[in-house]
């Protein structure tokens, strides 16, 4: 989950890096009154989790009071990436020397985070590491063993910063890492952090997501930012299908059945296991497959949770049919989701033969499973059919 | 509404028997069994089909009185 930048400086100000004055306003008289109590030249930002502010005009500069509050009317309206302004920052505009740009983020394929690191800021690091690679730094650490301001120091200069310079960017990138780790988040970018006319250091913008399995760990944190515990910041409110899925998923304990999100195939799904949600996802679109959803199942889900599911995406407008496929299970039982998935059809008043394209669900006690599923004519494999094979008869069948 | 893929029956007399039932009420880890007022033994229909084929119903109670039925396999 992604904070707004005065949520993400809030952060950054717990932990001593350097910021300059603002104020969060939601009105231009309260623009006006930030801009005086600033005394001199500012920045009207306005607040959206979405990027690309700069280019949509959603950012302004202001000389006086009178201005800023101009401004802010300005800047308001304005939709970024079509999201509206939450409410406008208004900071004291410094003057910049030059602009550095920093970010630790979670690389996958290493399973490590990586501390990225440029002196060329304020500008789309994507171009910088296309056109001027050699300006760009990429270190990994660890999330295991302890970390230094050694790690801050090689990533800086090794793109040339040096002397005083660097001296004085080491702790803020430090703390960048340390607040990554601290707060379990998958991105604390800094784009970018500014050295001023008099050698000074600042953070201009900043941006952090949190991931959104930490909420509950961080909850004192979420509150005291003032972020509150309905506020999912995902790229699209929740339809009536998805928050039905969260809603049958929250009412019984066992099992998860559950992360439902809306596709407009015709394909409906159900799909999990160690991953395997995400690969039968792709598997069935590389198949030429259209998805009606996607979800999760996993962790022994009762036979009521698995109907309900069931019902849910088999009742979804557009949906002809569904595909049951999972990796080898090991704690979730083949038979009872076998026995949810045929009782959803049933009462949804379809014919599970004729609505399952297949169910591979291969693993613990899938010899009762496949008697449950011949009972009903539905046409079922074992472990022997690949998912993507699997993936691709669901898709043939449509 | 009873179950599409298990039944359960209970011999008479150990559904009348108020102690059995409550033995068989908190073996069942998904609640198929329930007393009645009297202590007397309740099968809930709605839950059958919840079975996970235990058997630890039919350990608690005397033997041959409580029989779990696999309806898929008839």
């Amino acid at each position: 989950m992604r904070f707004y930048e005065y949520e993400s400086k809030a952060l950054f100000r717990r932990h001593g890096m350097p910021l300059g004055e603002g104020h969060v306003v939601n009105s231009n008289a309260e623009a006006r009154a930030a801009a005086e109590a600033i005394g001199g030249p500012v920045v009207i930002k306005s607040q959206v989790l979405s990027g690309g502010r700069m280019k949509a005009g959603a950012v302004q500069f202001a000389d006086t009071p009178d201005e800023a509050a101009e401004k802010y009317d300005f800047v308001l309206p304005i939709e970024v990436g079509g999201e509206k302004a939450r409410s406008v920052l208004i900071e004291a505009k410094s003057p910049v020397a030059h602009e550095y740009f920093v970010s630790v983020t979670w690389d996958g394929r290493r399973k490590l985070p990586v501390l990225l690191f440029s002196d060329m800021g304020g500008i789309d690091i994507e171009e910088v590491a296309e056109t001027h690679p050699e300006h760009l730094s990429r270190t990994h650490f660890s999330t295991i063993l302890p970390i230094s301001e050694r790690i801050a120091k090689e990533a800086i200069s090794s793109v040339g910063v040096s002397g005083g310079d660097l001296n004085r960017l080491v702790p803020i990138v430090y703390k960048l890492m340390q607040v990554f780790l601290q707060y379990d988040l998958t991105l604390a970018e800094i784009n970018p952090v500014a050295k001023l006319e008099d050698g000074s250091f600042i953070v201009l913008d900043g941006h952090v997501d949190l991931e959104a399995e930490a909420r509950g760990e961080h909850k004192k944190l979420l509150v005291e930012l003032g972020i509150g515990e309905d506020e999912t910041r995902l790229a699209r409110p929740p339809t009536e299908f998805e928050l039905e899925g969260a809603r049958l998923n929250a009412v019984d304990h066992r099992g998860v059945a559950g992360n439902v999100v809306e596709f407009d195939g015709n394909l409906g799904l159900i799909i999990g296991a160690g991953g395997g949600s995400l690969t039968l996802f792709d598997a069935v679109r590389k198949h030429g497959g259209k998805p009606a959803n996607y979800c999760e199942i996993g962790g022994n889900p009762s036979v009521g949770k698995a109907c309900n599911l069931t019902k849910l995406i088999l009742g979804k407008p557009g949906v002809e049919k569904i595909a049951v496929m999972m990796n080898v299970v090991s704690n979730t039982r083949v038979d009872i989701v076998a026995r949810g998935v045929i009782k959803g059809c049933l009462e949804a008043g379809k014919d599970p033969s004729k609505v399952i394209t297949i169910f591979r669900i291969p693993g613990a006690w899938e010899d009762e499973g496949f008697k449950i599923l011949e009972k009903y004519g539905v046409e079922y494999c074992d472990r022997s059919v690949s998912m993507y094979e699997a993936a691709g008869r669901a898709v043939a069948k449509l | 509404m009873p179950g599409l893929f298990i039944d359960v029956k209970v011999a008479d007399e150990v559904a009348k028997n108020a102690e059995t039932a409550k033995k068989l009420v908190e073996v069942c880890a998904v609640d198929i069994f329930a007393q009645n007022d009297d202590g007397s033994l309740r099968v809930v229909e709605e839950n059958l089909d919840e079975c996970v084929l235990c058997d630890l119903c039919i350990d608690a109670a005397p033997r041959g009185s409580v029989e779990v039925i696999k309806l898929y396999e008839s």
